[in-house]
């Protein structure tokens, strides 16, 4: 037992839990922003890794670190274009349509990758966000190094979630894509353009899951590899069902999650004669649970999956 | 504009649709090879040379397509009656385990004509098994079961890893992770000599045209196809919705986890974390390309793995990198998405 409470009392730990969040609340909130206007975006786990690879790729081309988010903002709302083409203009499976996005554009990465970037034993590096020591703040004993001394996109991931809260339960936007996801029908004879809704929260939306993959390349590491992303993004789906479509709920599972996933990580050096496969098995079993046990409970969005035609029923 | 839905489908465009996606696809990454500074079509031609030129190039594509045909099929059969089963992967991988756990020691002293299709069966089951889990989510939680079943694959390699990182690791294998070797007398026999072409490559054929004869032809096949279409119509009309899924899932997954046990059996003999280069997800877009139909598995199958097998050669002459079989393998999914929606719709000003 004393393993388990050296683990949760070392600063390390809870330093590490907003680190591991970070790419997580950035793309559960994308996602939640799509689905609340009543399309999934199973594209995420590909643009997470498009993000990635363009925001790295862009900084080791000489951009600044912050030009290469914005790189992946952009390119992920392009994938967010290509995603809301085949499902809300064309009205398209959006299973079919996401998972053919994210198989589209993480081989696309990896092209453009390779292309531009030769096989090499050590892959190349660029300076990555460097953690910014709160003044006051950050030499609170514990607290200080635990919640203040991330690098600049950890803030900006909860000032987003903040935000986007606020705009979906406060301001007449947020209404615009409630009513959308629940009922575009409706919405239209309140005279908004369900078309133009979707559109804009599916583009705003995969910004964000590109911005959540180009932290793993600008911030959390320092290089791009092939398959980094790691099913992120799929947890961030499953973290929307928990979160039960709620921005401060994202947050806060983004959170929980990332607090399981350092947890392992510490008990894996810890505790011996366990496979670690067994430890890294944790986070994937943990969704599946979190899923199992919200699915029933959460309020989905009613007209999530359901395409929307003028005139048709 | 506006898009209007077709009364009738013709039949041209239901056949075209594939083949005009497929040019689509081959269009786009013609831009992204001309991006890159190669000529395009000899590119393409290379590809081609690289998949057909000789006696070893054209095996090896059979041999690539036959994991190819097995998943398709998995998907097919599962999508046809809207289970998501995007799992393949992981129980392709389970398959592939099973065999590996049964034939290297434990039933090895069989012999060959029982211990070869007993060995298969392990493997469909094994697959089976994993796919049941997220389909018990969704019946008894109503869990989506495309993000379990994606979950699912990346449980299913770890679990694999660990096992060929520990009770089933191969002692003469110089210290790296690959499961022992299953015995020889359980390998399959080979169709070709001198080639890695082995009998797989009949079963999945042969597995095609049954899934066909059992879509078309049985009161099951009916049922699935029902439940796909209007589930609640399907409950109304009598169709016993729960059942009829468990048997799809069933189905399915044992189709993509003798795709894994073939594979072991057929080329490698044992396992290792690398054994599918994506056959799983790479499955979908096999069915996908067939339009769901069993029959047009085959040939979807073998034009991913014309692009798979021939974009290694054309990658080591032209540097242009391999993963360009993998980005027009993804583009004609998109595009045969959208050939599919104007069989149904047309555009009307």
């Amino acid at each position: 037992m004393s393993v388990l409470f050296d683990i949760l009392a070392s600063a390390g730990l809870w330093a590490a839990i907003l680190r591991i969040a970070t790419p997580l609340i950035f793309g559960t909130l994308g996602a939640l922003l799509c689905e609340r206007a009543g399309v999934l975006n199973l594209g995420i786990e590909g643009i997470m890794t498009f993000g990635a690879m363009i925001g790295w790729l862009s900084v080791y081309h000489g951009a600044d670190l912050w030009t290469g988010l914005l790189v992946a903002a952009i390119a992920g709302g392009i994938f967010g274009v290509l995603h809301s083409v085949l499902t809300v203009t064309l009205g398209l499976s959006q299973h079919v349509a996401g998972l053919g996005v994210t198989l589209f554009a993480s081989s696309f990465s990896y092209y453009v990758f390779r292309l531009i970037v030769p096989v090499a034993g050590t892959p190349p590096t660029i300076m990555p966000f460097q953690p910014i020591d709160v003044p006051v703040l950050s030499s609170l004993p514990f607290l200080g190094p635990a919640l203040f001394t991330q690098t600049a996109p950890t803030y900006l991931a909860i000032v987003v979630a903040l935000v986007m809260a606020y705009i979906i339960f406060r301001t007449p936007v947020g209404l615009a894509i409630g009513m959308t996801g629940e009922n575009p029908h409706a919405a239209e004879a309140q005279g908004v353009d369900p078309m133009k809704v979707r559109y804009g929260a599916v583009i705003a939306g995969s910004a964000l899951m590109a911005v959540g993959g180009a932290f793993l390349t600008l911030s959390a590491f320092n290089s791009f590899f092939p398959t980094m992303v790691q099913g992120r993004g799929w947890i961030c789906i499953a973290l929307v069902v928990f979160a039960s479509w709620r921005p401060g709920r994202a947050l806060f599972g983004a959170l929980l999650f990332a607090f399981f996933d350092a947890f392992q990580l510490r008990l894996q050096t810890a505790v011996e004669g366990v496979p670690y496969q067994i430890f890294l098995m944790t986070p994937y079993i943990l969704s599946i649970a979190a899923l199992a046990v919200m699915a029933r409970r959460a309020r989905v969005p009613q007209a999530l999956m359901q395409p929307y035609r003028r005139g048709e029923r | 504009m506006r898009l209007e839905r077709r009364e009738h489908r013709p039949l041209w465009l239901m056949v075209g649709a594939p083949v005009l996606a497929i040019i689509a696809a081959l269009a786009l990454s013609g831009i992204l090879i001309a991006i890159a500074g190669a000529p395009v079509f000899e590119a393409y031609r290379r590809i081609l040379i690289g998949a057909f030129g000789s006696r070893l190039s054209a095996t090896e594509t059979l041999t690539r397509a036959t994991p190819l045909m097995l998943t398709g099929l998995a998907a097919a059969v599962a999508f046809r009656a809207r289970l998501w089963n995007i799992g393949a992967e992981g129980q392709f991988y389970l398959g592939a385990i099973a065999v590996a756990a049964f034939g290297s020691k434990l039933l090895a002293g069989l012999s060959g004509p029982i211990l070869v299709p007993l060995l298969l069966v392990i493997g469909a089951m094994a697959g089976m098994v994993l796919i049941l889990i997220p389909l018990w989510l969704r019946l008894r939680f109503s869990v989506d079961e495309v993000v379990t079943s994606l979950l699912m694959n990346f449980i299913a390699v770890l679990f694999v890893s660990m096992l060929i990182d520990g009770v089933l690791k191969d002692p003469m294998a110089f210290g790296w992770p690959q499961s022992q070797p299953v015995a020889d007398h359980a390998m399959l026999p080979k169709l070709i000599a001198r080639s890695r072409l082995h009998i797989g490559l009949v079963i999945a054929v042969v597995l095609a045209v049954v899934v066909y004869l059992i879509q078309s032809r049985t009161v099951f096949g009916m049922q699935s196809r029902a439940a796909g279409l209007n589930p609640q119509g399907a409950v109304f009309a009598g169709v016993p919705l729960g059942r009829t899924l468990v048997k799809v899932a069933c189905l399915s997954g044992g189709l993509a986890g003798l795709a894994g046990a073939i594979e072991v059996m057929g080329v490698k003999g044992y396992v290792t974390t690398d054994l599918s280069p994506g056959f799983g997800y790479a499955g979908i877009v096999v069915a996908m390309l067939a339009n769901l139909n069993p029959i047009g598995v085959v040939f979807a199958a073998l034009f991913t793995a014309i692009m798979f097998v021939g974009a290694d050669g054309m990658s080591r002459s032209l540097g242009i990198p391999t993963y360009i079989a993998d980005v027009t393998v993804a583009l004609s999914l998109l595009t045969m998405l959208v050939a599919l929606f104007f069989t149904q719709y047309r555009i009307r000003r």
